[in-house]
């Protein structure tokens, strides 16, 4: 009876133990593929503000075709992809938006424009949003992925196949000048 | 110490806070109600004014901070760099939702965070703040605020703020009216009076060692604690650095609606420089010199 009410009592703890292991693997899931809807948001926000900020600028550019057409090529790409592929498109979007700022430096008369520099702004804080939450992303895959390898959980996370998430980032050369000032 | 145990460690100070301001609340009544000459009439009237206190510090007293110090909501355009650095951290930080964002019209260098819980935050800048400092500068001070936010330090603070803040006020402006008081001819209110005196006296007595209780809870290292983790966030020490050095050389520190009960909020002391007891009773922030060296050192 008292052998009995023992195992009983340890497969209890074990029990509870199990669900609370499971559980934190879940939460730290979640909060992976919640950093990831936020940088979704943010590139859907920048992805929606391009066109505004082409065709304020268009009548002032004329000289400087190529750079708008870089910016709109670089905004068709964001569309569809892998994660990598998404992140390249996004760091070149982020390159032409700067070279664009860049060139837009050459006309006072925009730059003293209502619009545009509302659009600058907006633009602005929409790129270091995609920084804070590809930078947030990345941290919450870190704590994930490494709580999956980690015993005991590694033992779960292939019962319940939890996978390994990947980071969000560009590899090889565009990987550079992620912090941008416009 | 991690995240989560200094979140959990501050919701047991909020509560412990709770404990001592109704212990006080009850001795108080306790006292009034010997006086009157019925202990129970005196209780309850404790019991049913501190609950009500409470609550009122509890959901009132983010807003009452805010009204206190005159801050006004930030709105697009005029704020909108300011906005979108702050949505930007609060996505950083991993907060459930961006907080409120206020403004204080006061050419001091300063900031607060306050609120009771990240659901419910509000943080507000000085518009001399957003003057002078750059783009890195003020994302530094505003992720120091925001990890504030994150670790529940706002909980606490607001409550002592509120809660136990007014009590020393109160006592302040009882003490000082009996003092003046008891200068003037007219007596009238004799039994009225004779209660103010005896709630002034106990207060008085006892706001050297509310004092010191605040300075426990608000403990000088949760300035080092959002310090770092701000830096965290922001992936750049210097930022915050540089913002204090900049307040450190501010020649005008002072916050024109900042006092005693809301000083320990700000991200530095809001007051001039001085040697007063009071004020050292108060001093709430670690030397600022020493929190630009820790963050040199990251």
């Amino acid at each position: 009876m008292a052998l009995g009410l023992t195992i009983g009592i340890i497969a209890a703890v074990v029990v509870v133990l199990l669900i609370y292991l499971y559980n934190s693997l879940i939460k730290l899931r979640m909060r992976v593929n919640n950093a990831w809807a936020q940088i979704d948001v943010q590139l859907k926000r920048r992805y929606d503000l391009i066109p505004n900020l082409v065709s304020s600028v268009k009548g002032y550019m004329k000289h400087e075709k190529s750079v708008l057409e870089n910016v709109t090529k670089a905004r068709a790409s964001l569309v569809s992809g892998t994660m990598e592929e998404k992140a390249k498109a996004s760091n070149q979007i982020t390159q032409a938006l700067k070279s664009i700022f860049a060139v837009a430096e050459n006309y006072p008369q925009l730059k003293a424009n209502e619009n545009f520099m509302q659009l600058q702004e907006e633009l602005s804080g929409t790129e270091s949003k995609i920084a804070y939450s590809r930078q947030f992303y990345n941290d919450s895959v870190m704590g994930y992925n490494e709580a999956i390898q980690v015993f005991p959980k590694n033992l779960f996370a292939k019962l319940f196949n939890f996978q390994q998430k990947e980071f969000f980032e560009a590899k090889g050369k565009e990987k550079e000048n992620v912090q941008v000032e416009f | 110490m991690n995240i989560y145990d200094e979140i959990s460690s501050n919701k047991r100070k909020s509560f412990l806070l709770i404990v001592v301001f109704f212990a006080f609340a009850i001795f108080l009544g306790l006292v009034l109600g010997i006086v009157y000459g019925n202990q129970y009439f005196g209780l309850a009237l404790a019991m049913i004014i501190g609950t009500i206190y409470f609550l009122f510090s509890y959901y009132g007293g983010a807003n009452a901070i805010l009204t206190m110090t005159k801050a006004k909501e930030a709105t697009k355009p005029q704020y909108t760099h300011l906005i979108n650095t702050v949505e930007g951290l609060a996505i950083a930080a991993g907060l459930p939702q961006c907080p409120k964002i206020y403004v204080i019209d006061d050419s001091a260098l300063n900031a607060f965070a306050t609120g009771r819980s990240p659901e419910h935050a509000a943080v507000t800048v000085t518009t001399g703040l957003l003057q002078k400092m750059n783009k890195l500068e003020l994302e530094g001070v505003l992720a120091h605020e925001l990890s504030h936010i994150k670790n529940y330090d706002i909980r606490v603070m607001m409550l002592s703020a509120v809660m136990v803040g007014l009590t020393v006020l109160l006592s302040d402006f009882l003490l000082r009216s009996f003092l003046w008081g008891s200068h003037g001819k007219e007596r009238e209110h004799n039994q009225l009076s004779f209660i103010f005196i005896i709630i002034g006296i106990a207060l008085a007595v006892l706001s050297p060692i509310i004092g010191e209780l605040i300075k426990l809870a608000i403990s000088r290292k949760r300035e080092y604690l959002a310090d770092a983790s701000g830096a965290l966030l922001t992936r750049y020490p210097k930022g915050l650095a540089d913002a204090l050095r900049k307040i450190k050389d501010d020649p005008d520190p002072l916050v024109d609606h900042a006092n005693k009960a809301t000083a320990h909020l700000f991200i530095s002391t809001p007051f001039r420089k001085s040697k007063g007891v009071m004020n050292s009773l108060f001093s709430t922030h670690p030397p600022i010199e020493e929190r630009i060296k820790k963050l040199d050192e990251m």
